[in-house]
């Protein structure tokens, strides 16, 4: 403490040594290298969802004789791809049409527009969407309103009396089902 | 003795006041911000900012004291919500306030920027200023939209269900956007629990960061003064004539300025709170279980004129809009104070940029308000649940009732009005008879057009006829029966107009 350091002349700051300038570059150096192995996992974890190829499957909407011939029914289903964490949004739900006998259409319920739930009227065979007006006939085809094109439908299958469908993903222009 | 005791309080704050400024410097840190000199004209245009900042501070603590309740999990965040707004003491009053401060905040945001604008106050040297302000506009956006996610009712759920539509609109990589938003291929519990996280962390983290820098530069720059007509900024000068301005009449910011921002922010922290308490909190609205189909989702207030434009835009051109759009909107935002930095500030000498302002207002104004009446969306229960008016079954014929009957059950009136009730989208029916003539309205049914399904095959021809001879008869007092050819007719010459009267009289 009895050091009165502000006379002395090494207060004054060193100038600058090759061996200053080398440790910083070294310090960016490692700090870089550091940076980019971290970054590996973390850009990673965050992208995952454009990188992994999230596939549809067969899922079970219960024996063809609860879809008669003539009618459009709502036809239930829980999500294949569902997580632990999805509650109620794991349920999915799909308009059922039965035209012929085991002849099926399979619409997604979201409005080719920008994918509000379309509700189907029996009565005028119009499927209506509340948001936009989008309003598509019983064959899914576009009836008016802003839809750039039908219903979506998914794949169909009967396999020992069920109806089953391909379904997973959530309908879009792009990828439609 | 008491006077005493006064004496060695004053003493020993006093002291611990000098301890712990001699340790920190808080105090001779604070006071020049504090004390910053602002322009003596600078009145009540200029409290907004100081409103948004508060009411991002009672965000940031409703929103804190929320997370302590709310479970952001898609399977218990519904529930959750009910329990704070019922079981939690006060829990109804803390969402109420969170939802309608959000509210306020974006007014708030909204009229301080204008202010901003028609000012021209973001004019040099205060670019950078602006376009922080620009930055934070699109935080609070952000926060509002993400906010409205956490309800997890069946707005936010088909809200996001648009958002994805939008996103997946991009060309190439849309579908991986979409993804990547989502948190997975579908909307589930992966979605919400990202969107928390945005409106939790990275949106107010970013918001609390840019407030900091704008802070900055207020007291690097200064508070811009009421414009005048004629005092014109010139970078050369600027600087040199508004510090000069400042030191001789100038004010303190505390308390000249702050006394009045106190003033305000106190009597909207009143109104807001008192809505809050008045009005309740905003939602959560149905389940969000997607095999509910009955939902009539509707995005918040700050949202309803993206919506009326989706209707609203020809299909056509509706994704080259969203895609080109949003970075036009993003650049001119941004880029505006590089377009203009110099000049008039006063309004009255800027005809162009009030006209724009006013233009893009009217229009932001009506796009909303016509989102709140959403005409072209169908009324999904008036169907079931809308009486046919008793004056338009007097009299009638068993045909004619009969009509009215296969127009209520066939949904017509989910698009068509009867009476003042029922959707718009489609033309109301009230005088529908002495419009069209009778082959004009079959035609209509079966064929549709401009915007109607056709009803030709969903439809029986007696069906079709019974609805026609109804809509004949809906024709205001007094008012004769349309005698206007039909579209085959049309062709023809006018003095075979008589036929429709003999193809009516035949019906």
């Amino acid at each position: 403490m009895s050091c009165d350091c502000s006379n002395t002349p090494s207060n004054q700051p060193p100038p600058p040594s090759a061996r200053r300038g080398f440790m910083l570059k070294f310090g960016i150096g490692l700090m870089g290298i550091g940076g980019a192995i971290a970054s590996i996992p973390i850009i990673g974890y965050a992208i995952t969802p454009a990188l992994k190829k999230y596939k549809n499957s067969w899922i079970d909407l219960g024996g063809t004789a609860d879809f008669p011939e003539g009618e459009t029914r709502l036809g239930k289903f829980t999500n294949p791809n569902a997580s632990p964490t999805d509650g109620e949004s794991a349920e999915q739900a799909v308009w059922v049409r039965s035209y012929k006998p085991a002849q099926f259409q399979v619409f997604a319920v979201n409005c080719a527009h920008l994918g509000c739930p379309v509700k189907w009227f029996q009565q005028s065979k119009l499927f209506m969407c509340p948001c936009h007006g989008g309003v598509y006939y019983e064959d899914g085809s576009h009836a008016s309103g802003p839809p750039p094109r039908g219903l979506f439908e998914y794949k169909w299958k009967i396999v020992d009396g069920r109806l089953l469908i391909d379904a997973g993903r959530l309908p879009g222009l792009e990828q439609t089902v | 003795m008491f006077r005493n005791i006064k004496t060695v309080g004053t003493k020993m704050i006093g002291g611990l006041l000098g301890w712990t400024e001699s340790r920190s410097g808080a105090i001779g840190f604070v006071q020049p911000i504090l004390t910053h000199r602002v322009p003596r004209d600078a009145k009540w245009w200029y409290v907004f900012g100081s409103a948004s900042l508060m009411f991002f501070s009672i965000q940031v603590v409703t929103g804190i004291l929320l997370a302590t309740m709310y479970a952001p999990s898609a399977a218990e965040a519904y529930s959750s919500l009910q329990y704070i707004d019922q079981q939690v003491p006060f829990g109804w009053m803390l969402r109420a306030l969170h939802a309608w401060s959000s509210n306020a905040m974006i007014l708030m945001v909204v009229i301080h920027m204008s202010q901003v604008f028609l000012h021209a106050s973001f004019k040099f040297p205060r670019e950078l200023m602006w376009m922080v302000g620009v930055l934070l506009l699109f935080c609070t956006l952000a926060l509002a939209f993400t906010g409205q996610i956490m309800r997890w009712d069946q707005d936010a759920y088909w809200g996001l269900g648009i958002g994805a539509a939008i996103v997946d609109r991009v060309p190439v990589l849309g579908n991986q956007m979409r993804n990547v938003m989502l948190g997975g291929p579908y909307i589930g519990g992966a979605t919400l629990s990202r969107f928390f996280a945005l409106h939790v962390f990275v949106l107010p983290g970013l918001t609390i960061a840019l407030i900091g820098a704008h802070m900055a530069l207020i007291l690097k720059n200064g508070i811009s003064e009421m414009p005048k007509p004629g005092m014109v900024v010139d970078p050369k000068t600027y600087v040199e004539e508004y510090e000069e301005r400042i030191k001789k009449t100038g004010v303190a910011f505390m308390p000249d300025a702050a006394q009045r921002d106190m003033v305000f922010c106190g009597l909207m922290l009143i109104i807001v709170g008192f809505l809050a308490w008045y009005l309740g909190p905003v939602g959560p609205n149905g389940i969000p279980n997607p095999t509910i189909i009955d939902a009539n989702p509707r995005p918040d207030y700050a949202f309803l004129w993206i919506f009326t434009a989706m209707a609203l835009m020809p299909p056509q051109i509706e994704t080259a809009v969203l895609l080109i759009a949003p970075p036009i909107v993003v650049m001119l935002l941004l880029g505006l104070p590089l377009i203009s930095n110099r000049g008039e500030r006063a309004p009255s000498r800027r005809p162009g940029a009030v006209l724009a302002y006013v233009l893009i207002a009217t229009a932001l104004g009506t796009l909303t308000w016509l989102g709140v009446v959403s005409a072209w969306s169908p009324v999904m229960d008036a169907w079931t649940s809308l009486p046919t008016p008793v004056k338009y079954l007097v009299g009638r014929t068993p045909l004619e009732m009969q009509g009215a009957l296969v127009i209520q059950h066939s949904q017509c009136r989910n698009c068509h009005s009867l009476g003042g009730e029922g959707g718009l989208r489609g033309p109301n029916l009230d005088n529908v008879g002495s419009r069209k003539s009778w082959d004009q309205l079959v035609r209509q049914v079966q064929q549709g057009g401009g915007n109607m399904p056709a009803y030709g095959k969903n439809l029986s021809s007696a069906e079709t006829t019974a609805v026609v001879a109804f809509m004949t008869t809906l024709r205001n007092a007094g008012a004769p029966e349309s005698t206007i050819p039909g579209a085959m007719e049309r062709q023809s010459s006018p003095d075979q107009a008589p036929k429709a009267v003999a193809i009516d009289a035949g019906k």
